[in-house]
Parts: C-alpha cells; structure tokens; sequence
C-alpha cells in the first residue's frame, strides 16, 4: 500500500535522497534549499541515512567535494540555489566534462542583484550551457519520483552524467501536498547500486580532469555533447519503467488540451499547474486552449516540441528568466530556434512572468492567451512583454 | 475547494496552523495545499499563510486572493492589515477577539452584512497552555466556523508536531470549538 | 504598500540605489508589540543602561526630567529594557487595543 502522507515538498525531495541510499552528500545551505539539505544532515546524523556529509565552507567547495565523490565510486547528491550555483558555477561546467553522475536538486531562485530570496529559473537559464542533464517539475509528487529517475538516468553507463532537478523555490519547496512516498521495498531493482565506469584507485591510478590543448579540445566537446544527446533514449526508457512499475508516465513535453488546440501557452515548473487550471476554465469558455509543460530541458526535445506546436496557429512561451540584451525569454528562444527552418510555424509569442517570485495567477494565463492572439493578428513580431510590470 | 488565508505575526504560529490543517485534511484523503507567504519572517511582523483543502486534486498555485475565510490570530494587526481584502461575499472571518461584533467590524472598516467567528483565543491559550500563543485555539474556531474537519481529525497531526505539549493545545483547540460564536449578518 | 503604491520601473534609481539615508527610521515596528516597557519616572536612576541596550535605539531621554522613556514608534517589546534596568524602574505591559 503506497504511503500517501502530507509533507513540505523539500522533506519529500529528502525522504527520497535517503531512500536512493546515497553515499555521500556535500551542500551548503541556502535559502529556498535549506529544508532540503537541513533534512537530510539530521538524517545522517540521527543513523537514518548511512552516508557522508561533508560540511563545508562555501558551494564551490561543496561541488568540489561532490566531484571528489562522485569519482572515488560514491553515489553523490547535492542541491543548491541562485548564488550558490553561480559560485559552483566552474565546477558545475567540469562535473560533466568529467562526466560524473552527480545529482543536483536545484531550489530555483532569482539571480541577484537586486538580492531576492524568491522563486525564478534565472539561476538554471544563466547555467544552461553547463552540460547536465536538466529536468523541471510541477508539483512535489513528481520532484519526489525524479530524485530516484534521475540517479537511475545519471549512473546509467550509457549516459554517465550530472543530473540537474529543477524546482520552483519557495512555491514548490516550501508548500505543503500530499505525497506517495516511494519506499526501499517499492523501488526493488528500479534503481540498481552505482557501479562506477572509472573511479580513482590508488592500485589502478587513473588522471582524471585534465587540461587539454587547441588540438583536443573541440573532440573533448563533440564527445561530451554526443553523450548529453544520446542520452535521451535512456531518458525515455527510464520514465517507461518508472511508469510500468509506480503507475505515474513522465515525458519531456507533457501536454494538456493540444490535441485541437488554437492557441498554446508553454511552460516550466510549478506555474504549469497554475496555468492548468487557466486552461480548463478558458475551455469551459469555449476556447481552443492548450498548456504544453516542458518537463527535460537538456536536452533540448526538439522534435517534440515541433511535433506538438505545430499544429496551433499561434503559441505563447511563459519565461521566468530574461536574457538580458538578448533574445528576451530563454525558452522562447530555444523554441523558436527549433523552428528555424521548417514549414509550419506557429506565431510564437513571448511573455516573462512570476521573476523573483511574483504571484504567477490563472488571470496572468487568460491575459497571455488573449494577448499572444491580438498579437499574432499584427504583420511583424513582436518583442517579449513582461506581465504585471508597473510602468 | 475551501481557500483559507490565516493573519499572524510572525512566532504566533500561523504557519504551523495551516500545516496541521493541511496534514489532517490530506490524512482524511482529501487534498491540501499549504504555504506560508514566501519570505524573510520576523518574531512580530505580521505574517500571512495560506490553505486549499478539496476533495479533488488541486492544480493552482498562486496566492490566495478570494478568500472563503479569513482567520485572524492576533487582533492588533486589524486596522494596520487589511485582512479582510478579497473575502469572497458570504465569507466567514474568523476572529480571536473579546470586542462585541461592532466594533470588530468599524475596525475591520466593512460595511453591510458580514458573517464573523468569534473567540477570546488568547484568553483559551493563556489559561490552557500557558502563554498567548493561539494558533492551534483558533483551529477549534475555524472548525467551528467550517465544518471542513472535525476536531478529532487534528489529534494526530497536534501529536506529531507539539509532542509532551499537544495535550495542552488539543485542549485549547476542544474548548475554543465550544466556545466560538457564529455571528451571521453582524 | 499595495501593488499600485509601489514605484514604475522608471521611478527607480539608477541600480536600485536607496539615496535616503537611514530610510528604516520611517519603518513603524512599534505595532509588532504585544507588550509596551512602561517607565516609573520615580524610580528611574537616569543612568541609561536601558538606552545602551535597546536594540532598536528605541528610548530617548526626556529632556526636562531627565528620566529615560520609550518610543513607542519603534518599539518591538522585546523586554531587555525592563530586564536590564538595575533600579526594577520598567515593567512590560500588555498592550490593549
């Protein structure tokens, strides 16, 4: 009988880490992740969780530590926010040249300055040429299943790299809803002990992280970007025998509605739900709406992507990140770049909401929908606009 | 679905309110949805925490706006926050007060007819627990006032959470559902 | 503040720059208070220890008594007035409303 209990998403995301049995855990604490870590140091301490917490001084170290770990054999999880991913941001590009299955839990939070504590996805859109494997998700059910489906992909030998979970900081980490924890007797043999391709060894010594000369270096890359590609067929593989053996079936581009839908809105992580009930009740309105919810972001679902858009006249891309001096939204960005090129292009509009935490509403989606529609009515694009901005 | 939004100060304990409400509803098999609203909090400043509790699954994530109660733990913050912004029409406010309806409403500055609970909680909390703590008293009034759960259903989640002092609040929380009155059209 | 109190995008200063010095001496915190430190102007010894360990430079000296009193603008009640008072002159106080 699964156990069904109510708990803050962050103890969930904890229970989980313990029940993957991980070796060694190194992070340092900071706000919107602090549940998260707090958790799980008082499990190591109190014996409810064999494993080794490294404390240390700073998230540089911290991720240091984890890539120490993680080549030495040690199943490895960590989890970190905002400032600290960008002070482990070095380390975090070398984790997966290494190509180290260490799992991040990212609590997403605003990129200061100005200093904000609250919840946006500036800090995983400023890492997003890191290399890892990036997963977003909705609500605390699915952040608990990935723990186990992201060590299950990173440890996979055909993939053998970090994973990155992304959540809503504060909206998804600090909110209380019922969850189906998943126990060591369920997980059974879903995720099998790690079994590292290469670990350092005094007897077998091996050099691991080396520096590299203009005439190796574009290979070292190729290599490294065909593993972050190929990866995706045990992405896939995964999510379907997580669904077979737990009844709940992931995908990278979850859809909701797109089937005869006119206008598509697209978005990340826990405003998803929100924008959910946005369509439900635009479709009792009599409107041809659909939500896509991007769930993998590295890599890219391209095809996916395509193959679902394509068939609405007009798309409206939810960013909670701009690109300063840029292309404006990140995933609109992407989005579009994934339409360069072939026939059928919807109108894709851009909007930028909820940064820093502001209150992302079911009006904010109405006002999308109708607003990517008067737009697409226009002969030119137009640039992305922020909802709710005072001016 | 019921929207809740509970009015505090930071320390009083409006947070773990909803939580223990949320931990009874989803233990009940119903689903609920808790937070606080996200921030630094301080012991003292006025504190805001938010509870959906329905039958049904619950998507939506934003703040809760429209209130269908309101719960005010401390009555100093009335006049300085506006706790009753966006109760839907026929909400309830649920109150911790020993003032008379009128002149809880002239500070509420509301006008025509409103539906109010009310309870001298910190009265309850100082006699049974010992300080002027009401989060888990005004349980009792909200119970009251809702009828969403019952009393008993907050027994263990108040175990789990208070320990050696549960008894004392489950207490407070028994006689505030006692003694709160319903006050319809005030 | 409501949404429509807060500035435009365009009011801001340049890098969010907050040019009024000591702008927390407009932030009222007195309302946090459930208990008030009341002065027995009888008692008090006019030393100033309670000025020395207010924590939020919350009490003043009256300038014709020369006793220390509270300013009730500021004041979180947090006691350490009242604790620390060596001649017992303060007592905390519930606030009534």
């Amino acid at each position: 009988m699964p156990r069904r209990v109510g708990m803050e998403v962050s103890l969930a995301v904890s229970e989980a880490v313990k029940t993957c049995d991980v070796d060694v855990i190194s992070a340092y604490p900071i706000t919107p992740q602090t549940h998260i870590v707090e958790q799980l140091s008082e499990m190591v301490a109190e014996g409810h969780l064999d494993a080794e917490f490294i404390m240390v001084e700073s998230e540089q170290t911290a991720m240091a530590a984890c890539c120490g770990a993680a080549a030495a054999g040690a199943r490895t999880f960590t989890s970190t926010a905002s400032q600290g991913l960008q002070l482990m941001s070095e380390i975090v590009f070398i984790a997966s040249s290494l190509r180290l299955p260490i799992v991040m839990v990212l609590a997403n939070r605003s990129l200061s300055g100005p200093l904000s504590i609250w919840g946006d996805h500036s800090d995983v859109m400023a890492n997003r040429d890191c290399g890892w494997i990036m997963y977003f998700v909705e609500n605390g059910q699915a952040a608990h299943d990935h723990v186990f489906i992201s060590f299950r992909v990173a440890e996979d030998h055909k993939v053998l790299l970090p994973v990155m979970l992304n959540l809503d900081g504060f909206s998804l980490t600090h909110v209380i809803e019922p969850h189906e924890l998943i126990t060591r007797e369920a997980l059974g043999d879903f995720l099998p002990p790690y079994v590292p391709a290469v670990q350092l060894d005094p007897a077998k010594p091996v050099t691991m992280g080396p520096a590299s000369t203009p005439g190796m270096f574009t290979e070292a890359k190729k290599a490294q970007e065909e593993a972050l590609w190929g990866s995706r067929a045990v992405i896939d593989e995964v999510w379907k025998d997580f669904g077979k053996r737990f009844g709940r079936h992931y995908k990278a581009v979850e859809t909701f509605q797109t089937e005869d839908a006119e206008t598509i809105i697209v978005s990340m992580g826990g405003s998803s739900e929100t924008a959910k009930t946005a369509v439900s009740k635009m479709r009792a309105e009599g409107q041809k709406v659909g939500l896509v919810s991007l769930r993998l972001f590295r890599p890219f679902p391209a095809d996916d992507l395509r193959r679902v858009l394509s068939s609405a006249k007009v798309v409206a891309v939810c960013d909670r990140a701009i690109s300063y001096g840029g292309p404006g939204g990140p995933l609109c960005s992407e989005i579009k770049s994934a339409f360069y090129g072939y026939p059928a292009v919807p109108y894709i509009a851009n909007f930028v909401l909820g940064l820093a935490g502001r209150d992302v509403r079911v009006t904010d989606f109405e006002k999308i929908a109708r607003r990517a529609e008067e737009l697409a009515g226009r002969e030119e694009p137009a640039p992305y606009e922020i909802i709710g901005l005072r001016e | 679905m019921i929207e809740i939004r509970f009015h505090g100060r930071g320390g009083q304990g409006a947070v773990t309110s909803a939580e223990s409400l949320a931990l009874a509803a989803i233990a009940k098999g119903k689903y609920a949805q808790a937070m606080p609203a996200f921030g630094a909090e301080r012991r003292g400043a006025p504190v805001l925490a938010f509870i959906r509790i329905d039958d049904h699954p619950i998507e939506v994530r934003q703040e809760i706006l429209e209130p269908d109660v309101v719960v005010v733990l401390d009555p100093s913050l009335l006049g300085g926050v506006p706790v009753a912004a966006g109760l839907k029409a026929g909400g309830v406010i649920v109150i911790n007060t020993h003032k008379s309806p009128k002149e809880i409403k002239e500070k509420l500055d509301m006008h025509g007819s409103i539906r109010l609970a009310v309870v001298d909680a910190t009265k309850i909390a100082r006699e049974l627990i010992g300080r002027p703590i009401t989060n888990t008293t005004m349980i009792g009034a909200l119970l009251k006032a809702t009828g969403i759960l019952q009393p008993e259903d907050l027994v263990e989640p108040l175990k789990e959470r208070f320990g050696k002092i549960a008894a004392r609040n489950i207490d407070a929380m028994n006689r505030a559902y006692k003694e709160t009155k319903i006050i319809e059209g005030a | 503040m409501t949404q429509s109190d807060k500035p435009k995008w365009q009011e801001l200063e340049i890098g969010c720059l907050v040019i009024d010095p000591g702008s927390t001496r407009y932030y009222k915190t007195g309302d946090w208070a459930s208990m008030m430190p009341v002065t027995d102007p009888e008692r008090c010894a006019r030393c100033g220890l309670c000025w020395v360990f207010c924590p939020d430079q919350a009490r003043f000296r009256d300038v014709r008594s020369g006793a220390y009193d509270v300013n009730k603008f500021y004041c979180k009640g947090c006691g350490i007035c009242a604790r620390e008072c060596p001649t017992k002159a303060i007592t905390m106080q519930e606030v009534t409303d």
